[in-house]
């Protein structure tokens, strides 16, 4: 095992992919000399060449598209986009071009591409740089949505798609970027997309989360554990396909269902998985996601609109009350 | 010196192209003639009166090089060799379409012959090309990748997106724009800046020219000369073929935006035309032209009857192909 941060870990990820594959390349801004926001890129150029880690011109619609086209002629290109704020430049390429061209040509074609998208609160850059749509892209077919939180899971969930042949939205949590833990760096094989993970377990009430959350709810679930309160606590790692027999387990188990995310409750993928839950199981479901606002640039109103583990765990005890 | 087409010495090759230019107009005006009959449904643009710059363009390029297209493609995808039958049978929206009644009219491909795909969104196509065309590089290919964009595209920021990024890499890819003068009703000049499509790439320093695009001898010797420079590595190229459409945006507009007569005048320069009373002066008999019509519109005729009467697709195959990873299932009937 070693420690690295998430940023190292995704870095250490997409280097192995690139020598083990040579048709896979990355295509972004300032991915040569800066290595990337988090240096998730770093020293690659010089490794790989520069027409494997390719410096673009601030042009996100290009980058989106050109990743469609290289993907359809054969190549794994990897799109880096910076901010899921600035693929917003680029939704026409990835939802009316990458996610159907397969579908709409019949099966012809397959867009094998990763579009790396980071979302989340990182501090203080605000409204245009810390929003997580990851709803948006898990509602649109012909997608896979992939949300690492953890170091371990960013190396091996980017390894696996960047190997799957689906186009895969990968949105890593700016949050995390400096986030340390163990990688086992003899094991080098992928996680496998769709899979979630226990954090903790309990028996109380599930609380299904992902991306930056996850670590926040886990410290909600010690502190209810505290107040003999045991909760199972689910990282789904894949948003879609999200692991509904792992979340239909715990909760047929528990008897009740938490979901909490950083992204907007209004229209959140939270609301997806407590209807299905509630529709399959009948149990009680409940979210906790932001108020729907922008995200604010000063300290305090940036405060106010994360979802704290004091808040998941009043929440939690509401539910059980 | 650059390659000269010899084609007005090569009549039999003429012939060859004329038969093309024939098969894409006769499938056009059948597939009109099914959206008025309520046998197509959705949008059927059609390409009457372009023909000569999708042959003249296709003829000039290999199988394997990737071509791809916008919302008015069956010219080319015909041109580029996709079956017509197959093409049918997709606006019919029957098995055996191209996309098995996936796509339609707006999204025929056939990546057998490097066909990438019509679109349904202006101007898209030209980021998929320069990807495209860096997949080629990656892979150290020889292919060249052609995009064909309307004069109403080079209004979209992903057009200067890409014309950027084709020069600054250098890319192996021939913009064609086909300046038919009208973007869906309104006339291109009154919502665009500046001198045009041919300024714009060159201001990018990518060589543009402009060309009759219903000459068909034009088209195929700028295109001839220009394929063969961007494969001994030009770079990005852009040609405009001025043209006219001569029917509405799509088969159920009217066109009544415009003016009877600048349609009457743009008959007389229409591709179709010229190419015939150039055949008929280069010692091609009336009868032998006759006969070629006759047998093409059969062709076409037997495509038609055989849609009308091919299999529909099953529910099922609704849910096919979408994605590996969470592949939608099919809940069946009567759910």
């Amino acid at each position: 095992m070693t420690e690295m941060t998430y940023a190292q870990a995704a870095r250490l990820g997409l280097q192995e992919e690139m020598a083990r594959d040579p048709l896979v390349w990355a295509l972004g801004e300032d991915l040569g000399f800066e290595g990337g926001m988090a240096g998730q890129y770093k020293g690659l150029q010089a490794e790989f060449g520069d027409d494997r880690i390719v410096d673009t011109p601030i042009s996100e619609s290009t980058i989106m598209g050109a990743a469609v086209g290289a993907a359809l002629a054969g190549t794994r290109p990897i799109a880096e986009m910076r901010f899921s704020d600035f693929a917003m430049c680029a939704v026409s390429e990835l939802v009316n071009q990458g996610a159907k061209a397969r579908y709409m040509f019949g099966g012809q074609g397959r867009v094998p591409m990763v579009a790396r998208m980071p979302i989340g609160i990182r501090g203080g850059i605000a409204a245009q740089h810390s929003q997580s749509p990851e709803a948006w892209y898990a509602h649109t077919p012909g997608l896979v949505v992939v949300t690492p939180a953890t170091p371990a899971d960013n190396r091996g969930l980017l390894k696996a798609s960047i190997r799957c042949d689906d186009p895969v939205v990968y949105m890593e949590h700016k949050g995390l970027w400096g986030m340390v833990g163990e990688v086992d760096e003899n094991d080098q094989e992928p996680i496998p997309l769709g899979v979630a993970a226990t954090i903790r377990s309990g028996s109380d009430i599930t609380i299904v989360s992902w991306a930056a959350q996850v670590g926040v709810a886990a410290e909600a679930a010690d502190a209810l554990a505290a107040d003999g309160i045991s909760a199972d606590v689910i990282d789904l790692r894949t948003l879609y396909p999200w692991d509904r027999d792992a979340v239909m387990n715990s909760a047929a188990r528990t008897g009740r269902l938490l979901v909490v995310h950083e992204a907007v409750r209004v229209g959140g993928f939270g609301g997806e998985i407590a209807a299905e839950v509630a529709e399959t199981l009948g149990v009680p479901v409940a979210r906790l996601g932001g108020e729907r606002i922008p995200i604010p640039f000063s300290i305090p109103l940036e405060e106010a609109y994360k979802i704290k583990a004091d808040r998941i765990a009043a929440r939690v005890k509401r539910m059980l009350a | 010196m650059p390659v000269s087409s010899n084609l007005a010495n090569e009549p039999a090759r003429v012939v060859e192209m004329f038969r093309k230019m024939l098969l894409i107009r006769a499938f056009e005006e059948a597939a009109g003639q099914a959206f008025h009959d309520g046998h197509v449904r959705g949008s059927v643009h059609q390409y009457i009166g372009e023909e000569s710059i999708a042959v003249g363009i296709c003829a000039n390029l290999r199988d394997d090089d990737f071509l791809t297209s916008n919302h008015r493609g069956h010219g080319h995808s015909i041109a580029k060799g996709a079956h017509p039958r197959a093409m049918m049978l997709e606006l019919f929206g029957r098995v055996g379409g191209t996309s098995n009644g996936k796509g339609g009219s707006m999204h025929i491909a056939d990546f057998s012959v490097g066909m990438l795909g019509a679109n349904g969104v202006i101007a898209d196509g030209c980021t998929i090309s320069v990807g495209a065309a860096q997949a080629i590089r990656l892979l150290k290919q020889d292919r060249i990748v052609v995009n064909f964009i309307g004069d109403g595209g080079i209004n979209r920021g992903p057009f200067m997106e890409a014309l950027n990024w084709a020069k600054v890499y250098e890319l192996p890819v021939l913009f064609v724009c086909e300046n038919n003068q009208i973007a869906a009703s309104t006339t291109t000049r009154l919502v665009t800046a500046g001198e045009g499509i041919a300024k714009r790439a060159e201001s990018f320093g990518i060589p543009a020219a402009t060309i009759d695009g219903n000459d068909l001898f034009e088209v195929d010797s700028t295109t001839a000369r220009v394929v063969a420079e961007i494969r001994n590595g030009s770079g990005p190229q852009l040609i405009q073929a001025m043209t006219y459409r001569l029917r509405g945006h799509f088969a159920h507009d009217p066109a009544a935006y415009r003016d009877p007569r600048e349609l009457e005048a743009a008959l007389g320069r229409e591709p179709m035309v010229r190419t015939e009373a150039w055949l008929l002066e280069n010692g091609v008999g009336a009868d032998e032209i006759a006969a070629l019509k006759a047998e093409v519109d059969d062709e076409i005729a037997g495509y038609v009857d055989e849609a009308l009467n091919a299999p529909w697709p099953d529910g099922s195959l609704a849910f096919t192909d979408v994605q590996d990873v969470g592949a939608p299932e099919y809940p069946g009937e009567g759910r």
